[in-house]
């Protein structure tokens, strides 16, 4: 027995010393983050984990923030709700960081949220799902859109072109669903009846099915909420069906791959998505015309095409900064208190004026309608 | 009692644990996650190690146990304790209504029956949006309180797991070392030879199902009430994988095997995250490595390399001895 004792004791001596955190002076600013790097929500946690490493690197290598080196610490949760909790607390009991940026998914970040608030530590989200903010909790922050106001922002679109019967259809995916009940619920505030609602797994590859329904309603436009491929072949198998109605998708299209998968089909798709896609056309006098161009070559001269993903990790680092330097220290409750007073902040997203009530503060001008034209995205407002 | 030697070494490294590590996160943390995956780890290895039967939807039971918790607390405000109990008879229920059928297969369509049930479910968590919550899961789910005694600190939970993993364990060796476990030895052996010895196979397979659901079920309880959140994806067909990885790796048919099989997986990604983007494939290679030297898992293998170091050594020095008195 004590041999096992000696054994699981030395055991556990080298875990410790073999990650255990670096000494540590007492200038640093430490920021924690744990993102879907790997798994099917890669896609997220990969430009926002580069967008992080990129700008702490740059800080740190000009002398740090306000005079203090920033250290991130970061873990991979592979979108998994359980890891995230794990490495929340990783986070927060054994590197002891300052504060939290991350949570790529709704999942992650809606789980770790009772910890963030037990533990009494502000948590910036760069997930998507509105029921990360409402209700307000206290120590919780997001930096992306909501689902919400993207169909919020669509349905203003409809009503200027004067459609009010929509078919919907959406993916079964998180983002799919989320859209989806955002979108029924919105409908009546805009005058929108919903004359279809048809939904589609992640991997089918065909929805004419669903869309000859659609076509046999009196609907005047149809509205795509969905992820990945699925938007892709809605696209395509509307053009197909030669259904001449208008499509609309969500900002979950919001790349350059989705222009790709769809060619043609996707000519004249409208959906709403944040200014970053567009920087170059934005007019000179719209105030985040210098960051988003400055974001997008930066990441662009890194690491490739830039998603607004990225962006959002760009938003939650320099808000938290921000704080950290108006608190003058990185006491957790004066930062969350600073972070609360966000107003005008320029970011990637738009610009941010949070409050008590509003731990978002992005109004619906951040984001922009777009068609979809030769290949390109142009701004119709 | 020789067969709970095993047992009493254990239990004194879980309570030593925190006596000589108190307030460390991989105590409080890691080896909670740990003690839970240990749970279902020693669960399925009656069914894959002892029985031979294989199954890759054992986070389906998991995940019946852990949203039944999970809706009857929320939604309904139940008792948690009564909540486990009702999530262990739904999960009674419906390993009871699938084994049968499921059972009658055998190799790969086995495999590939319970690979569906377990996708099946887990479908229906992420479409049952109403009562789920759907991907983005449901969260609130109260903790548990024993006799005013709130489980709501890292340690307690350690305390709680620590302490049902040691009974799952005796649970388990006394079932392996009784007359139905070695029918179950005797059913992956051979179910014909079995049969003919008068061992009710179907009944006794339907019956190891059953038990393996029955702690998937209480351990995905504890898991929700744990958590305070639930979400489809730590249900998913990946997490049966998982499962089945940790008893491979461990040792087939060796329940202290599929403890430690589960201790590695889970604390092996902790440890390998100093290794940032390399850190999946180093993990890929350590799995690759143990299976290539140790190919029946951890705890067998070792121990029969020691057995055989030994043999090997009492062999020489027994030589030596006849070649002096020679």
């Amino acid at each position: 027995m004590s041999i096992i004792k000696t054994i699981s004791s030395l055991a556990v001596s080298a875990i410790l010393t073999l990650t255990g955190s670096q000494l540590m002076a007492s200038e640093t600013i430490k920021i924690g983050s744990f993102l879907a790097i790997t798994g099917g929500a890669s896609f997220l946690g990969d430009p926002e984990l580069k967008t992080l490493q990129m700008y702490v690197e740059e800080i740190n290598a000009a002398g740090g923030h306000a005079g203090k080196q920033i250290e991130l610490v970061h873990y991979d949760t592979g979108g998994r709700a359980k890891d995230a909790v794990k490495f929340a607390k990783r986070l927060i009991q054994k590197d002891k960081v300052d504060l939290i940026v991350g949570g790529s998914t709704s999942g992650t970040s809606l789980a770790v949220m009772p910890l963030v608030a037990e533990s009494e530590i502000p948590f910036i989200s760069l997930a998507g799902s509105v029921k990360i903010i409402y209700p307000v909790q206290k120590w919780t922050f997001k930096m992306p859109h909501t689902d919400a106001m993207a169909a919020a922002k669509i349905y203003g679109d409809m009503r200027k072109r004067g459609i009010s019967k929509v078919a919907l259809i959406s993916g079964s995916g998180g983002f799919g669903k989320s859209g989806r009940t955002q979108s029924i619920n919105l409908a009546k505030q805009f005058g929108i009846t919903i004359v279809a609602d048809e939904s589609y797994g992640a991997k089918d590859t065909d929805m004419t099915a669903q869309l000859t329904k659609i076509r046999d309603t009196d609907a005047q436009a149809i509205l795509n909420f969905g992820f990945g491929t699925g938007p892709a072949i809605v696209t395509k198998n509307v053009r197909q069906l030669g259904i001449d109605l208008p499509l609309y998708q969500s900002h979950g299209v919001a790349s350059k791959k989705f222009i790709e998968l769809a060619g043609e089909a996707a000519e004249g798709v409208r959906l709403p998505a944040a200014a970053l896609l567009v920087a170059d056309q934005l007019p000179d006098s719209d105030p985040q015309k210098a960051v988003l161009l400055a974001y997008k070559s930066k990441f662009e001269a890194a690491h490739g095409p830039v998603s607004t993903f990225g962006g959002h990790a760009y938003d939650g680092l320099f808000i938290a900064l921000d704080a950290i330097e108006r608190a003058g220290t990185t006491d957790k409750a004066k930062v969350r208190d600073e972070i609360e007073n966000t107003k005008g902040f320029i970011g990637t997203a738009g610009v941010f004026n949070m409050s008590p009530q509003d731990h978002l503060g992005l109004g619906m001008d951040a984001f922009k309608m777009l068609e979809i034209k030769n290949g390109n995205w142009v701004i119709v407002e | 009692m020789r067969y709970l030697r095993g047992f009493f070494i254990l239990t004194a490294i879980v309570v030593a644990m925190p006596f000589l590590f108190p307030d460390n996160y991989y105590v409080t943390v890691v080896a909670v996650a740990a003690g839970l995956n240990a749970i279902l780890a020693v669960s399925l290895n009656l069914l894959m190690g002892y029985a031979g039967q294989i199954s890759l939807g054992h986070a389906a039971f998991f995940g019946i146990g852990a949203y039944s918790s999970a809706i009857l607390t929320t939604r309904f405000g139940w008792n948690p304790w009564l909540a486990i109990v009702a999530g262990m008879a739904l999960t009674c229920s419906v390993a009871f209504l699938v084994a049968r059928p499921i059972l009658r297969l055998k190799g790969h369509y086995l495999a590939m029956a319970t690979l569906g049930l377990g996708i099946i479910v887990n479908i229906l968590l992420v479409q049952g949006e109403r009562w789920t919550g759907g991907p983005d899961g449901l969260g609130d789910i109260p903790t548990l309180s024993i006799f005013g005694w709130i489980v709501d600190s890292d340690l307690r939970w350690y305390i709680v797991i620590g302490s049902v993993l040691l009974l799952v364990v005796v649970l388990a060796q006394n079932i392996i070392n009784s007359r139905s476990g070695r029918a179950l030895r005797a059913l992956h052996g051979s179910e014909v030879a079995a049969e003919m010895m008068g061992i009710n196979t179907t009944a006794t397979k339907t019956a190891v199902f059953v038990l393996a659901a029955l702690i998937a079920s209480l351990a995905g309880s504890l898991f929700s009430h744990q958590q305070t959140f639930v979400s489809p994806e730590s249900f998913s067909f990946f997490f049966s994988i998982e499962l089945v990885t940790m008893v491979v790796l461990g040792g087939m048919a060796s329940t202290y095997g599929a403890v430690l099989g589960a201790v590695i997986l889970t604390f092996l990604p902790e440890l390998l995250v100093v290794f940032e983007e390399f850190e999946v494939m180093i993990f890929g290679a350590i799995l690759m490595l143990m299976m290539i030297f140790l190919p029946q898992g951890l705890l067998v293998g070792f121990n029969e390399q020691i057995r055989k170091w030994l043999l090997q050594r009492a062999r020489a020095s027994g030589g030596e001895q006849r070649r002096d008195i020679a």
